[in-house]
């Protein structure tokens, strides 16, 4: 991976998009990667529409913009699509990912762009099946592992366990529910080449 | 990979983390903290090492900063190490402590995240309250990242505690793009830093009953100017101290560090000087466009007080055009604080180059690499015996 390999998250306040980013950067530095993981600064006000960034590569980082030009766009929230510009900058084979619980093909219509391609998966009813509320962030990153193919997918499920233990120490069930949750969603995405 | 999780050097960790960390490490006796967006982090990290009991440091909260920089300002007077953070407002609240810690002599290390200062009301970074301490007598650190802010805080109190010195240190990170980012970072084993900094023993202190000083009395037209003489001579020793503590830190931690990086400087025809966060954006871009055959290099001052000006004429010695980036405003119309100063410290070189300046990202404005490439090629038009730009002063993506 020469390149750097940028990812924009879109959600709401309280759906984890910041915790998304930054779970994903630590999963990521601890299979050895370079890695930056920030959310788009602002007053957080829950269900106000947010934003948050990865960048992940085998080189040192240099870059402090914002991510204008992401390889992959993870939307927490259907809703967003029409009030948010959630393609903005996504280029030709951008992936975007969107958590729905319709098919590729209808969110492919909303969006109205052509030249990327178009993956959905039901986030909600997994967390809501795995961890018992609707937590939808950590499952999208499933899901995006199984579309960006950025890290190995074992290394990236062994650092995950190893982040989430660390974060819900002496919660066995939520790290589990979570990983479970993960795993469903690597593989119930569904689209365009899935 | 299970053996690759095991050997990783390097954490992630964010810029407050980090230097919460670095914090832990030095484990100082006093911390007096009153939080303030976006370093508030710093300080609630820091408490659950102390209520953990991780160390044994006496932790104050105040009710204010002005409060938060006097207990700093009794307890380094009383004979300890003592550290704090804030950032923005919470700094100008500090501003008459602030003289009267580096008027004292006192060795306090404190971080400052670098916000916008009100009005209007913002969050978001720029330079604007540590630019505004700049003459306030303390040492200026700027860190790139959450790896240098680490470091550079450490460094921080051996710098600010060498007899020779004898000042206050601030340690600054770009609020948000670094005090909230994620990044990999390599922390040094807590014993390591112990000995790095070693025990603390001043030389005279309030609370040595065998030796008893008097500290911050008047001192009127009789010996007041002296005394701010001497302030400066600790401001002009420490240039040669920080380069002996970077020299020993690099013994422990591999890393190097000097009064200002050059980036690709050797036959560079046209550079950029830029502190904190930014450098990194820009020295993508002298690595893109050199790729085409551009002769450009990057300057990156990282110690801002005391000024290294002659070490950095010497470096822009033969190069064309400089354009200096500015994260703050000085209102004096004639270009941002970097700039004046540094366009000062190029006066006496020959040719002189041109130099430009460029105010950017108050408020947090956004930058991108297209922005830099356009500084860039602006240098690179420049013709030879040019010494003025014009405009002089360039407001980097304002709506006007």
């Amino acid at each position: 991976m020469a390149k750097i390999f940028e990812i924009r998250w879109h959600g709401r306040g309280g759906q984890g998009a910041k915790t998304a980013a930054l779970l994903l950067a630590e999963a990521a530095s601890v299979a050895g990667k370079e890695i930056q993981g920030f959310p788009e600064y602002g007053p957080e006000r829950t269900g106000a529409p947010v934003a948050s960034f990865n960048r992940i590569s085998d080189q040192p980082i240099g870059i402090r913009s914002a991510v204008t030009h992401p390889d992959v766009v993870v939307v927490l929230d259907p809703t967003l699509i029409g009030r948010v510009d959630v393609t903005s900058g996504l280029g030709n084979g951008g992936a975007i990912i969107v958590n729905t619980n319709g098919p590729a093909s209808q969110i492919r219509t909303r969006l109205k762009v052509d030249g990327i391609r178009v993956y959905t998966v039901d986030a909600n009813q997994i967390s809501l099946d795995t961890l018992g509320k609707a937590i939808p962030n950590t499952p999208m990153m499933g899901a995006l592992m199984r579309v960006s193919g950025i890290l190995d997918y074992e290394d990236f499920m062994l650092s995950l366990r190893v982040q989430l233990t660390k974060k819900f120490k002496g919660k066995e069930t939520i790290v589990e529910g979570n990983l479970r949750a993960v795993e469903r969603a690597y593989q119930e995405v569904q689209g365009d080449d899935l | 990979m299970a053996v690759a999780v095991a050997l990783q050097k390097k954490v992630a960790m964010t810029g407050n983390e980090a230097v919460a960390q670095a914090m832990r490490q030095i484990e100082p006796d006093v911390v007096a903290a009153y939080p303030i967006t976006p370093a508030t982090d710093i300080v609630q990290y820091f408490s659950n090492f102390v209520a953990n009991g991780q160390v044994k440091t006496e932790f104050v909260t105040t009710e204010s900063e002005h409060s938060a920089m006097s207990a700093c300002v009794g307890a380094s007077a009383a004979g300890v190490r003592a550290m704090t953070a804030t950032a923005s407002n919470g700094l100008a609240l500090m501003w008459e402590v602030l003289y009267i810690a580096s008027g004292m002599r006192l060795p306090l290390v404190m971080t400052v995240v670098n916000r916008a200062l009100s009005s209007p009301i913002n969050i978001h970074c720029d330079h604007s309250d540590s630019m505004g301490a700049r003459d306030a007598g303390w040492i200026q650190i700027y860190s790139e990242n959450t790896q240098e802010a680490y470091d550079n805080v450490i460094q921080a109190i051996r710098i600010a505690q060498h007899p020779k010195v004898l000042l206050p240190v601030m340690v600054m990170l770009d609020g948000f793009i670094i005090s909230h980012a994620m990044e990999n970072l390599e922390i040094l084993e807590d014993g390591d830093v112990k000995e790095f900094i070693g025990e603390y023993r001043p030389e005279r202190y309030l609370l040595d009953a065998d030796h008893p000083i008097t500290i911050g009395a008047l001192d009127l037209n009789d010996y007041y100017f002296e005394h701010k003489r001497q302030q400066v001579e600790g401001l002009l020793q420490a240039r040669k101290v920080i380069l002996e503590v970077a020299g020993d830190y690099q013994r422990v931690s591999g890393r190097s560090y000097g009064l200002f990086e050059a980036y690709r400087m050797e036959d560079a025809e046209a550079a950029i000087v830029v502190m904190s966060s930014t450098a990194g954006t820009v020295r993508t871009v002298v690595d893109a466009m050199r790729k085409e055959g551009h002769r450009i290099g990057l300057i990156k001052p990282r110690v801002f007080r005391p000024f290294p000006a002659r070490d950095l004429a010497e470096v822009l010695r033969g190069v064309k055009a400089v354009a200096v980036m500015d994260r703050s405003e000085s209102m004096s119309t004639a270009g941002g604080p970097l700039f004046t100063e540094l366009r000062s410290a190029i006066y006496e070189l020959e040719p002189r180059p041109l130099a430009a300046d460029y105010i950017f990202g108050l408020g947090g404005r956004d930058i991108y690499p297209e922005d830099v490439c356009g500084i860039f090629q602006r240098l690179l038009a420049a013709k030879p015996g040019d010494i003025c730009s014009d405009p002089m002063v360039t407001y980097l993506g304002v709506r006007e």
